[in-house]
């Protein structure tokens, strides 16, 4: 069963980046500013055109029966469930956490979801009702969303969400540094962040939908990389466009060329905008032909979402039973 | 010289789904031959998916339909026999060749149609007046009962009145507020798709009214599966057994209207809203009474 997405036939052959000046170690890049410059700059630049039309294609694959039922139940088990709201109260976490565990509570197969995203104040909250469950609790920190804080107040901010029991932590570049060229700036904040984390996973942030070009996004991902980031995550959410497939596709491949330069895995979470069934499985399908089959776990690719959950358990249950369903039928939180 | 021949230029006959014209999402197409065999046209024919995207187009127009007011459904739907009128021999040319009858009583047949609308448009304000209550009840308040839409409504189209039918079955159900999928007579389709031509350039907002072509039995057991649909309009179905479909319907609590043993000839409107009420959930609500 759980093989059955990954026996797919690879149409197209990963390629792996070609690395500037062949480079071998990435602490030699991140030594100074200017050679982070020369490294970032140095990056090959992504094919717009090309870039979209392999989306595209990828897009088209069709994912029928028990693949489909494979890629459903692997979706669920990817999802961060989320909740950024200002209006977020602890009735509305607790019944997130309870969504958590048991996404449909009339089918004890469907399994429970990855984390469950909140904003600090509600860390508490949300470790409190998901105890035990093995659940993890994430929490977005450093001035979400804009990031427009003094390090000293992100820090703050990050410590806090960790002592509340937060195991997870969604952080967001300074995208101001960023886009004027400030990357060391933008370094030193995630190292710093990193190690204010510990033990806690550490998410960066990159906001594509303001980078504005994919050559940025890439430059974005492999800083976020090399500063530590456990996972790089497309969006806050709160800027549109939020994640897109071909952003994600450019996350992935800097993931899967990370992998082969240093050995070491990190994950990729796609966040916002994703809705439906159909476009958590394209994400899906994109994830296994770019970065490959082994990506296809939740400690390596997540769904940051809120209604993707409740279109795929309405998905789950069609395969089940043949008929639709209705969204009535589902709860709302 | 040779006289100029001009190429044929034969119209593609696609479904109306979310106020635009797609083709089957399965690629599918079936032959519409007249009442003598002939072939006249290739018609899409619609899937179970078609259905399904359909429902959510249906199921996204529905609030804004039904949160209209009763005056602007009415004038909305009044619209669509101004439009229709103007297709009269169009419509009547189709008619005619699809039941077989004299031009004119194909045209008397589209005159009922569009005076069907027009009637039905009239009671958008009315039904509510007629069927709502106030209840005498045993204790200091006002109880006012009121008929609202029941929300998105599956019609099976009557086989033979490919026009009138169509649209004395149509009617009814969207004039209160819900929206509609329906699906058409399988063997006499196409004044349907042109109806569908002459509602997308009416004020009719896309998504209210959804129409699907293709094979009956193929299209309304998932309809009447389907849980996002919460009525069944079997009149298509007249003198059928319709035992499994109304089952699957019963399934999921769907209101169902039976199908009738022969199908009428729909030449007179009902007498009163029979049909429109057929659609529609009683609201009940208390009011204190003041002193």
């Amino acid at each position: 069963m759980n093989t059955t997405l990954a026996s797919l036939p690879i149409l197209e052959v990963p390629m792996s980046l070609v690395l500037p000046g062949e480079v071998s170690d990435l602490s030699e890049v991140t030594a100074s500013e200017s050679a982070l410059r020369g490294f970032l700059h140095g990056l090959p630049g992504v094919d717009q055109v090309g870039a979209e039309k392999r989306v595209a294609t990828l897009s088209t694959r069709s994912i029928k029966k028990a693949s489909k039922g494979f890629a459903l139940d692997l979706a669920i088990r990817m999802v961060d469930l989320t909740t950024l709201e200002g209006a977020d109260t602890p009735g509305k976490v607790r019944s997130l956490c309870a969504k958590a565990m048991r996404p449909d509570p009339g089918d004890p197969e469907v399994p429970a979801v990855a984390a469950v995203c909140v904003y600090p104040d509600l860390v508490a909250t949300a470790v409190d009702a998901l105890a035990g469950s093995g659940i993890h609790v994430a929490s977005v920190a450093t001035a979400f969303p804009s990031g427009r804080s003094s390090l000293e107040i992100k820090l703050i901010e990050t410590r806090d969400a960790v002592a509340a029991g937060a195991d997870e932590i969604d952080m967001v570049i300074d995208r101001g540094a960023f886009l004027s060229g400030r990357y060391g700036q933008v370094l030193d904040e995630i190292v710093a962040v990193k190690q204010a984390c510990g033990a806690a996973h550490l998410k960066v942030i990159l906001e594509t939908g303001e980078l504005a070009t994919y050559d940025n996004v890439r430059r974005a991902s492999w800083l976020a990389l090399a500063g530590g980031g456990d996972f790089i995550k497309t969006s806050t959410g709160k800027v549109s466009p939020a994640s897109t497939l071909p952003v994600t596709m450019i996350m992935l491949e800097a993931v899967r060329d990370f992998a082969q330069l240093t050995g070491e895995i990190r994950g990729v979470k796609s966040a916002g905008g994703i809705r439906t069934a159909k476009d958590a499985v394209r994400y899906l399908v994109l994830v296994h032909e770019i970065a490959g089959a082994d990506w296809l776990h939740p400690d390596r690719y997540r769904f940051g979402a809120s209604s993707l959950l409740n279109d795929l358990l309405m998905q789950v249950r069609k395969q089940a039973s043949g008929t639709y369903w209705s969204s009535d039928r589902i709860t709302i939180d | 010289m040779m006289a100029a021949t001009r190429l044929a230029v034969n119209k593609t006959y696609k479904l109306y789904v979310g106020g635009s014209f797609p083709r089957s999402e399965s690629g599918r197409s079936y032959e519409v031959t007249d009442d003598k065999g002939r072939f006249v046209a290739n018609a899409a024919r619609g899937s179970r998916k078609d259905v399904r995207d359909a429902v959510v187009a249906a199921r996204k127009a529905q609030a804004g339909w039904a949160g209209a007011t009763a005056y602007n459904r009415g004038q909305v739907l009044y619209r669509v026999a101004e439009i229709m009128e103007g297709r009269r021999a169009q419509f009547a040319a189709e008619v005619a060749a699809a039941e077989g009858i004299s031009d004119k009583k194909a045209a008397a047949n589209v005159d009922a149609a569009i005076d069907r609308w027009v009637w039905y448009a009239g009671w958008s304000d009315k039904f509510q007046a007629v069927a709502g209550t106030t209840n005498p009840v045993a204790g200091p308040y006002f109880d006012i009962s009121t008929p609202e839409p029941t929300g998105v409504v599956a019609a099976i189209a009557p086989q033979d009145s490919s026009l009138l039918g169509l649209i004395a079955v149509l009617a009814p159900i969207v004039v209160s507020g819900n929206t509609v999928i329906l699906v058409t007579s399988q063997t006499r389709p196409l004044p349907a798709i042109t109806l569908a031509e002459a509602l997308a350039t009416s004020d009719v907002p896309g998504g209210v009214i959804n129409i699907l072509t293709g094979h009956t039995d193929e299209l309304s057991p998932v309809l009447a599966a389907h849980l996002d649909v919460n009525a069944i309009d079997l009149t298509g179905y007249a003198g059928t057994d319709t035992t499994e479909l109304t089952v699957a319907a019963a399934d999921n609590v769907k209101r169902i209207l039976p199908a009738p043993a022969t199908e009428p000839a729909f030449l007179t409107p009902p007498p009163g809203p029979r049909r429109i009420l057929a659609f529609c959930e009683t609201k009940t609500v208390w009011h204190p009474k003041g002193r």
